[in-house]
């Protein structure tokens, strides 16, 4: 299936360099820290402590609130602090660091979960510590129990995988595929959905091929279907996503469960296949490592908590100088001042650009070209919601809608005077948001 | 094994690729549109034409580095924008005009219309097109006197009158449509040759650097108004043999539609940016170029209706956003 219908979307450079990459385990570095955050929402506490022993798979975090998802140890070994360091979301998290023992023992406990009914699989999935993997973090768990469960018919798997460089969602749906067809079968069936899409963008033939074949061969080809999306920026943006898939308008602080659709990250999909069916939670992440300064760019599973200096160092290093590295994707990702951070769920990859690439461009004078305008998903303007934000007007903020952005960033890509009007479209909302509405 | 951690990265906001575009490589993309008039101009008129045209483009590249050092301001004349505008001025003033006058042009341009207002960006009004206009007012001699195509030249006879001049006085022959299109009729120095400038703004918008709605606008208009005036007003002797088709046809070739139309009205800073904007624009260009021509006491009226249009742009603006908004708040519900 393809669609009829188009938002607006920026033309960025793929970069798929690792698209063909199979992705390789890397050997269990000697010290690994796990953050007490993967997912938007609360923190979780630390459940143990300094010289505590752990295993592979042993719970290490978790916190008494809606929006969270446990955190489990991804090595077995001694934890030999809990540590304090600036968060990937911004503010303080603690970091449990644990060294090695190279052993991997698994811990006791792991089982695999029994599920009966709708509240077991929303307990399952909460268990298996999954969050959107495609970089939004949002507890997986919290998806699949939607408030309006007897609504919700339609599962769009989100496999656009948009932004330039990263290709382990593409390895997932072709190395993975029997996890990921599994995690949909059990989603569909807890939630009594009756139709799956997967969202692919067409530079991704391998992988749409893939899961037309063993839909078929599975005889699942009635009610399970991949849908070819555009290569452009942003299709993998929910909002967008829904409205190419389903042609329906989703604005805004509106959720997809109210359009009666259940959405999710494929890796995410996939993962929550696997712990169905292993009750091993989520300790491996496959990262996409890339960018000009990687020697040898390729796809790693790599544990939980593995330092993206030890990642790197499995791809052979930094082939120069290294200026900035982004975690997540080119266009959404965030930047990390040290390489001495672990990795946490979330990071889908590690891209380490050199000084050419890693410079931010100068910033010149706005020429109205409009072209911020054109790229749009929602056809909002940048440019003048930027001149709203410089003379902090938060009426004209609210008048050209500045709260419908969505931060994919294409208005900053494609500005030929290199404005950051992503930036001020965030702090613009900021305005809206303080002067309380 | 030591750990050579890198501790001092850069950090900030992404996105952290970026379009290879830059406002410089879009104004030599605009530049580069207009070599092929450039080239047929020189063919035209003789070298004069490209001693002018690099006249005006050291003199608002110098007024331009000149200001920024006065104004301990960022250096921005390598940025082409201030080559582009001495680029259009040339090619709107005869290719016989007296250097002096051409860099009074410039001056009036770059320091006037552009920096007084702030510089790239924030000029309400066409930086060229006003100095076209400031230099025909103040020079009306010497910005009228046009010099005849080379191969027309005799040894008494160097200049005469373009032919919406002759259409204006209703006396003399005018030179057919073909040798308009190609170019070989007196006029300004970049705007005689049709297909070189349809050449260049094809480029453009191939390259997405314009978009083509303002073009197609501003000339459809003034086709259908020349269309309609002489189907019901019949057509002037001096263009007897033309008939009311081929009066149309010679309403979009003559003067500076071509010219205005594609590389003027399309300037990003001074004309709409939302595409209903576009339309309300390029459409009043051409009912005000029509109503100068047949009805005012200029023979040409583009720069004027591009000026004209060009102060409307916030007005314009304005409304279009605010039916978008409208449309939206429909759509989304009140935010």
């Amino acid at each position: 299936m393809s669609q009829k219908k188009h938002l607006n979307s920026a033309k960025t450079p793929h970069y798929k360099n690792t698209a063909n990459c199979v992705a390789v385990e890397m050997p269990i570095p000697d010290v690994v820290r796990i953050a007490m955050s993967h997912n938007i929402g609360k923190h979780c506490q630390p459940l143990v402590k300094k010289g505590d022993e752990v295993k592979v798979g042993q719970l290490i975090g978790d916190v008494d609130a809606f929006i969270s998802a446990p955190i489990y140890s991804s090595v077995s070994g001694v934890v030999t602090g809990i540590e304090t360091e600036r968060g990937g979301m911004g503010g303080e998290v603690q970091v449990v660091v644990i060294e090695t023992d190279k052993k991997q023992e698994v811990y006791e406990g792991i089982a695999v979960p029994e599920v009966n009914s709708h509240a077991d699989f929303v307990k399952a999935v909460r268990a298996s510590g999954v969050v959107g993997l495609g970089g939004a973090s949002f507890p997986t768990h919290v998806k699949y129990n939607p408030q309006n469960l007897e609504e919700v018919d339609t599962l769009i798997i989100n496999a656009a995988e948009c932004e330039p460089f990263i290709t382990c969602d593409n390895r997932t749906m072709i190395d993975d595929a029997e996890n990921l067809i599994y995690g949909m079968e059990q989603i569909m069936k807890w939630l009594d959905l009756k139709q799956g899409y997967v969202g692919i963008e067409e530079n991704k033939p391998e992988a749409i091929a893939n899961l037309d074949r063993l839909f078929k061969e599975k005889g699942l080809d009635d009610r399970m279907h991949t849908f070819t999306l555009q290569s452009r920026y942003p299709k993998g943006a929910e909002r967008v996503l829904v409205y190419e898939i389903t042609g329906k308008t989703m604005n805004a602080g509106v959720l997809p469960a109210q359009l009666g659709i259940i959405l999710s990250n494929v890796t995410t999909v996939a993962a929550v296949g696997a712990y169905l069916q292993t009750g091993m939670p989520y300790i491996l992440k496959t990262v996409t490592v890339d960018g000009d300064a990687i020697a040898e760019p390729k796809n790693v599973k790599a544990p939980i908590g593995a330092t993206v200096y030890d990642i790197v160092q499995f791809c052979g290093g930094y082939k120069k100088p290294v200026k900035k590295i982004v975690l997540g994707g080119p266009m959404m990702g965030r930047t990390i001042a040290s390489d001495a951070v672990g990795i946490v769920k979330y990071n889908s990859a590690i891209l380490a650009f050199g000084e050419e690439m890693g410079a931010f461009p100068k910033e010149t004078a706005c020429i109205n070209c409009a072209r911020c305008h054109s790229v749009c998903a929602f056809e909002l303007m940048p440019f003048a919601l930027a001149a709203a934000y410089e003379q902090k007007d938060v009426d004209k903020l609210k008048e050209l809608r500045v709260m419908q952005c969505m931060e994919c960033g294409s208005c900053s890509f494609i500005c030929p005077a290199h404005r950051p009007l992503i930036f001020m479209n965030k702090l613009g909302k900021g305005l809206v948001r303080e002067a309380g509405n | 094994m030591e750990k050579n951690y890198n501790t001092n990265l850069l950090v900030g906001q992404g996105p952290h690729i970026h379009t290879t575009l830059d406002t410089q490589k879009t104004m030599l993309m605009v530049m580069a549109a207009l070599a092929p008039a450039l080239v047929v101009s020189t063919v035209v008129f003789g070298p004069r034409v490209l001693l002018l045209t690099a006249v005006c483009i050291i003199a608002s590249v110098a007024f331009e580095a000149c200001w920024n050092v006065l104004m301990k301001k960022e250096q921005t004349a390598m940025d082409l924008s201030a080559a582009l505008t001495g680029t259009l001025i040339a090619f709107n003033v005869p290719s016989g005009l007296p250097i002096w006058i051409a860099i009074i042009g410039c001056f009036v341009a770059i320091i006037i219309v552009k920096q007084l207002f702030g510089g790239l960006g924030k000029n309400f009004v066409n930086p060229a097109i006003t100095a076209r206009i400031v230099l025909f007012i103040s020079y009306a001699t010497a910005m009228t006197t046009w010099p005849l195509p080379k191969a027309q030249q005799t040894a008494d006879v160097v200049t005469g009158a373009t032919p919406l001049g002759v259409l204006a006085e209703n006396a003399g022959e005018l030179p057919s449509n073909v040798s308009m299109f190609i170019g070989t009729i007196g006029g300004s120095m970049g705007e005689v040759s049709a297909i070189a400038l349809l050449i260049g703004g094809a480029f453009l918008v191939w390259k997405k650097i314009i978009s083509p709605i303002i073009p197609a606008c501003f000339i459809g208009t003034v086709f259908v108004i020349a269309l309609i005036y002489y189907a019901a007003a019949g057509v002037p002797e001096c263009a007897a043999d033309k008939g009311v088709f081929g009066m149309a046809i010679f309403h979009i070739l003559a003067g500076g539609v071509m010219l205005g139309a594609i590389f003027m009205a399309t300037d990003y800073v001074t004309t709409p940016t939302l595409t209903m904007g576009k339309v309300i624009f390029g459409v009043g260009c051409g009912v005000l170029t029509m109503v100068i021509r047949l009805w005012g006491a200029y023979p040409e009226g583009v720069s004027f209706s591009i000026l004209l249009m060009n102060i409307l742009t916030p007005l314009i603006d304005q409304l279009t956003t605010k039916q978008m908004v409208k449309k939206y708040e429909q759509k989304e519900g009140a935010k």
